[in-house]
């Protein structure tokens, strides 16, 4: 209830993020059993919450915590997806480890693995807050402060079955007689920009593998340097520390294969970016299709309006037919049906007036 | 790295090779400081110039003999090597081509210059092609065959496999050529051999003409009946042995290690290439982002450009040295194995005259003691060569590694200097930004 009270007193303010400062603190790794008894490993990330104006007054209280699992996050994230479908919901990092050279570990417990997913994660959050729609949510605001209770709330809102239907109905395959150039622009921009990352991370990932390679060969003068170093009077000592400069050579890889990762996960981010992007264009494509169709449904109902108002029949139709055998409908009945179909109309074009603003 | 590296190093004077530069001088200052001291007295021993500790031995006498004539040019501590007091420079340079009906070959200009009174001219200009080379090394083993002769290029090269008039190839062949001869010419035995002195001035060499001024001490060794077994090997000697197969076995795997690292260098070089592509291409779709995109592109190249170079010094210079020191092995260990048996005839006689003695009493016949006399010159010269060679060794190698070393740090300061070119690159694109969003 608080909290309800105190987004409705803030809703002036444009974002989340000017109100609480939010980060992904630390992760833990835990057991227990899952949803069909079977024990099982995870890993839990610490979400650390602090009200901005705390700080500003000079206090700097404790800031609240409460741990999240990753697919709560994903939880979150596809409620967001089905509340607020013309919005570019931001990504997720990726659930397991993709485009990886194959030195590097695929196994999600993997404490860099884990380590990247937590910058990820904190990303994501900081992104939906300061979005200025997605961060009032009060689903959003219930995930960063109430521990538990918060996965009820979110089914509570029945969000999965818009979900499946919606899904239904993206599945199926409809064209769009009028496609809006502004959206199929930004249709093959994401297009575009899901190809160049998605290569530029396949690329970067062969050429982290050649480089290893590179390195670690020279891991091999390390040794035999030390080995000639032992039949060597005068050089030996040369040799020795020029073997030692050679490992260290070659350990220094992993490091920087390491950092380059958090790169590789950046441009990660980007490349489900253009995925979000392109959902909401099919999104947005769906709508205009309904739209279409509801426009085009109105056009006949006038159409049909007009005949019946004035007795002449412009067109063979169905409708006229029917009309003709078993007597005309009481003209209240038709007049509020069109009035329902125009309100539907209406909406559909507030929709997608909604949507393109958002998408912009 | 230059052809002449050890040169250049020790060109640098000995000075800052004992007190500076050089980390083993502690090591060398035994050998360096008798010159230092007493110029005249390292100068009667002159002709054995590593062997101060044994200047009685056989073999200085022999070499005294043989390079009487010059004693003041070669008053000079090996090691301590500078150019003020050599007097024989060689090259060997600029490579034609010939093209006639019977064969096709290559030939290199040598040019000599020289202040020693063998010459009659000061300098001397010929063209002598692989054979004359192979030519010159055989008479020098045959009439040197105490020595170390430093080895030639393969000669044989598979055909079709290496492209034989291939620009890479004919200069590797010609660095390696002249880095055989100025060895040789900076040897203080060898390179008073007449030899020499016909290959670097005459016109036409006639290979088949003997020279009258050969010299045949030590000339003939003869092969001992196999199997026997020397009786006391010195121990030198046997670790010679030793450290040979070891550090033939050691330079086999640097060798194969640098070979790998050229592979995946390429390798690297080719994904890394492709990396850089995507980014120009993705310019194409980011107008906003055009400036950073090439610039990574850009650098993506320049590391690319760095890199290759870095992998063509490697080849060009790197492997030529691991290879040539691979063929010295060879050398080392033929002498060592003409010691060995130079050494088996003087025990094999030996013997056969204690027999003799015990029987009729006769003195010990003089040919005993000159098989003695020759295994004496064998190994006083031999322990010369092998200092030399060690030394040379040690001065090759720590350039070699150096430069590998200065190679790999200049390729990333080029790649780094245009990393950071781009970092600033983007910070202004970044201010740009926010001036374009403030006004």
């Amino acid at each position: 209830m608080v909290l309800t009270v105190m987004l409705q007193m803030v809703e002036e303010s444009p974002t989340l993020l000017c109100r609480m400062e939010i980060c992904v603190a630390e992760s833990e790794k835990r057991s227990g059993k899952n949803a069909v008894n079977m024990q099982e490993t995870f890993t839990v990330y610490l979400i650390e919450t602090r009200p901005m104006d705390a700080l500003a007054e000079g206090r700097n209280p404790a800031p609240d915590s409460l741990w999240r699992r990753y697919s709560e996050f994903e939880l979150l994230r596809n409620y967001l997806l089905v509340t607020f479908p013309y919005i570019v919901v931001p990504p997720l990092p990726e659930k397991r480890a993709e485009f990886v050279w194959h030195k590097l570990s695929a196994d999600n417990m993997d404490p860099d693995f884990v380590e990247r997913r937590r910058v990820g994660l904190e990303n994501f959050l900081l992104r939906v807050a300061s979005h200025p729609v997605l961060s009032n949510d009060k689903i959003l605001h219930h995930f960063l402060t109430e521990e538990h209770g918060w996965k009820e709330v979110v089914y509570e809102t029945g969000f999965q079955a818009k979900a499946d239907s919606r899904l239904k109905a993206l599945s199926a395959t409809f064209r769009v007689r009028n496609p809006d150039k502004r959206f199929m622009d930004m249709k093959h921009y994401s297009d575009d920009l899901q190809s160049h990352t998605s290569q530029l991370l396949r690329a970067r990932a062969r050429v982290a593998d050649r480089l290893y390679g590179v390195y670690k060969v020279h891991g091999n003068y390390g040794r035999v340097f030390s080995e000639w170093s032992a039949i060597e009077r005068e050089m030996g000592d040369g040799l020795q520390s020029a073997g030692h400069h050679m490992d260290a050579y070659a350990a220094s890889i992993d490091d920087i294969l390491e950092e380059e990762e958090h790169y590789a996960d950046q441009l990660k981010e980007y490349l489900f970016y253009a995925e979000a992007l392109r959902a909401v264009c099919r999104k947005h494509e769906l709508t205009q299709f309904e739209l279409e169709m509801a426009t085009q449904d109105l056009i006949s109902k006038k159409q049909q309006h007009e005949e019946l108002s004035t007795g002449i029949v412009r067109t063979f139709s169905f409708k006229g037919m029917t009309n003709k055998l078993f007597g005309q409908e009481a003209p209240e009945q038709r007049e509020a049906r069109l009035k329902l179909l125009e309100e539907l109309i209406e909406e559909g074009e507030e929709a997608v007036k909604d949507k393109t603003v958002e998408c912009e | 790295m230059s052809v002449g590296a050890p040169r250049a190093l020790a060109s640098s004077g000995q000075k800052p090779i004992t007190e500076i530069l050089h980390p083993l001088s502690a090591a060398e200052e035994p050998l360096s400081v008798p010159v230092g001291v007493d110029k005249q007295e390292v100068g009667l021993t002159n002709g054995t110039p590593v062997e101060t500790s044994s200047p009685a031995s056989t073999s200085s006498l022999f070499n005294r003999l043989q390079l009487d004539d010059d004693l003041e040019a070669d008053v000079r501590d090996p090691y301590a090597d500078s150019t003020e007091m050599r007097d024989l420079f060689v090259t060997v340079d600029d490579p034609k081509k010939h093209v006639s009906t019977m064969e096709t070959y290559i030939t290199y200009r040598v040019s000599t210059k020289t202040s020693r009174v063998e010459f009659d001219l000061p300098e001397y200009c010929v063209r002598r092609r692989y054979q004359d080379f192979d030519w010159l090394r055989i008479k020098l083993e045959d009439s040197q065959p105490t020595h170390l002769i430093p080895p030639l290029p393969e000669k044989f090269v598979m055909k079709g496999v290496v492209d034989r008039f291939s620009e890479e190839f004919v200069e590797t062949r010609m660095k390696a050529l002249d880095k055989f001869l100025k060895r040789v010419a900076d040897h203080p035995v060898l390179s008073f051999n007449p030899h020499l002195n016909a290959f670097l001035t005459v016109k036409d060499l006639n290979k088949r003409q003997g020279l009258a001024l050969l010299s045949k001490v030590g000339e003939s060794v003869k092969h001992v009946a196999g199997g026997y077994k020397l009786r006391a090997r010195p121990a030198e000697f046997c670790a010679m042995g030793e450290y040979l197969d070891t550090f033939n076995q050691k330079l086999g795997t640097i060798d194969r290690i640098a070979q790998r690292i050229l592979k995946e260098q390429s390798e690297y070089l080719t994904e890394l290439r492709e990396y850089g592509g995507v980014y120009s291409s993705w310019v194409g779709s980011e107008e906003e982002l055009r400036r950073p995109l090439e610039g990574v592109a850009g650098c993506v190249t320049t590391s690319c450009g760095a890199l290759e170079d870095l992998g063509d010094n490697m080849s060009l210079d790197f492997l030529p040295v691991l290879r040539e020191y691979v063929l010295y092995l060879e050398s080392i260990k033929n002498v060592l194995r003409k010691r060995d048996q130079s050494q088996a005839e003087y025990e094999g006689r030996l013997e056969a005259a204690i027999l003799r003695k015990q029987e009729d009493r006769t003195p010990m016949p003089l040919e005993v003691e000159k098989c003695q006399d020759k295994v004496e010159c064998f190994n006083a010269d031999l322990k010369a060569d092998w200092e030399r060679w060690q030394s040379n060794k040690r001065h090759d190698f720590k350039q070699l590694l150096t430069g590998m070393a200065d190679r790999n740090i200049n390729s990333y300061e080029k790649s780094q200097a245009a990393w950071e070119s781009l970092i600033t690159l983007l910070q202004d694109k970044q201010t740009e930004d926010k001036t374009s969003e403030t006004s």
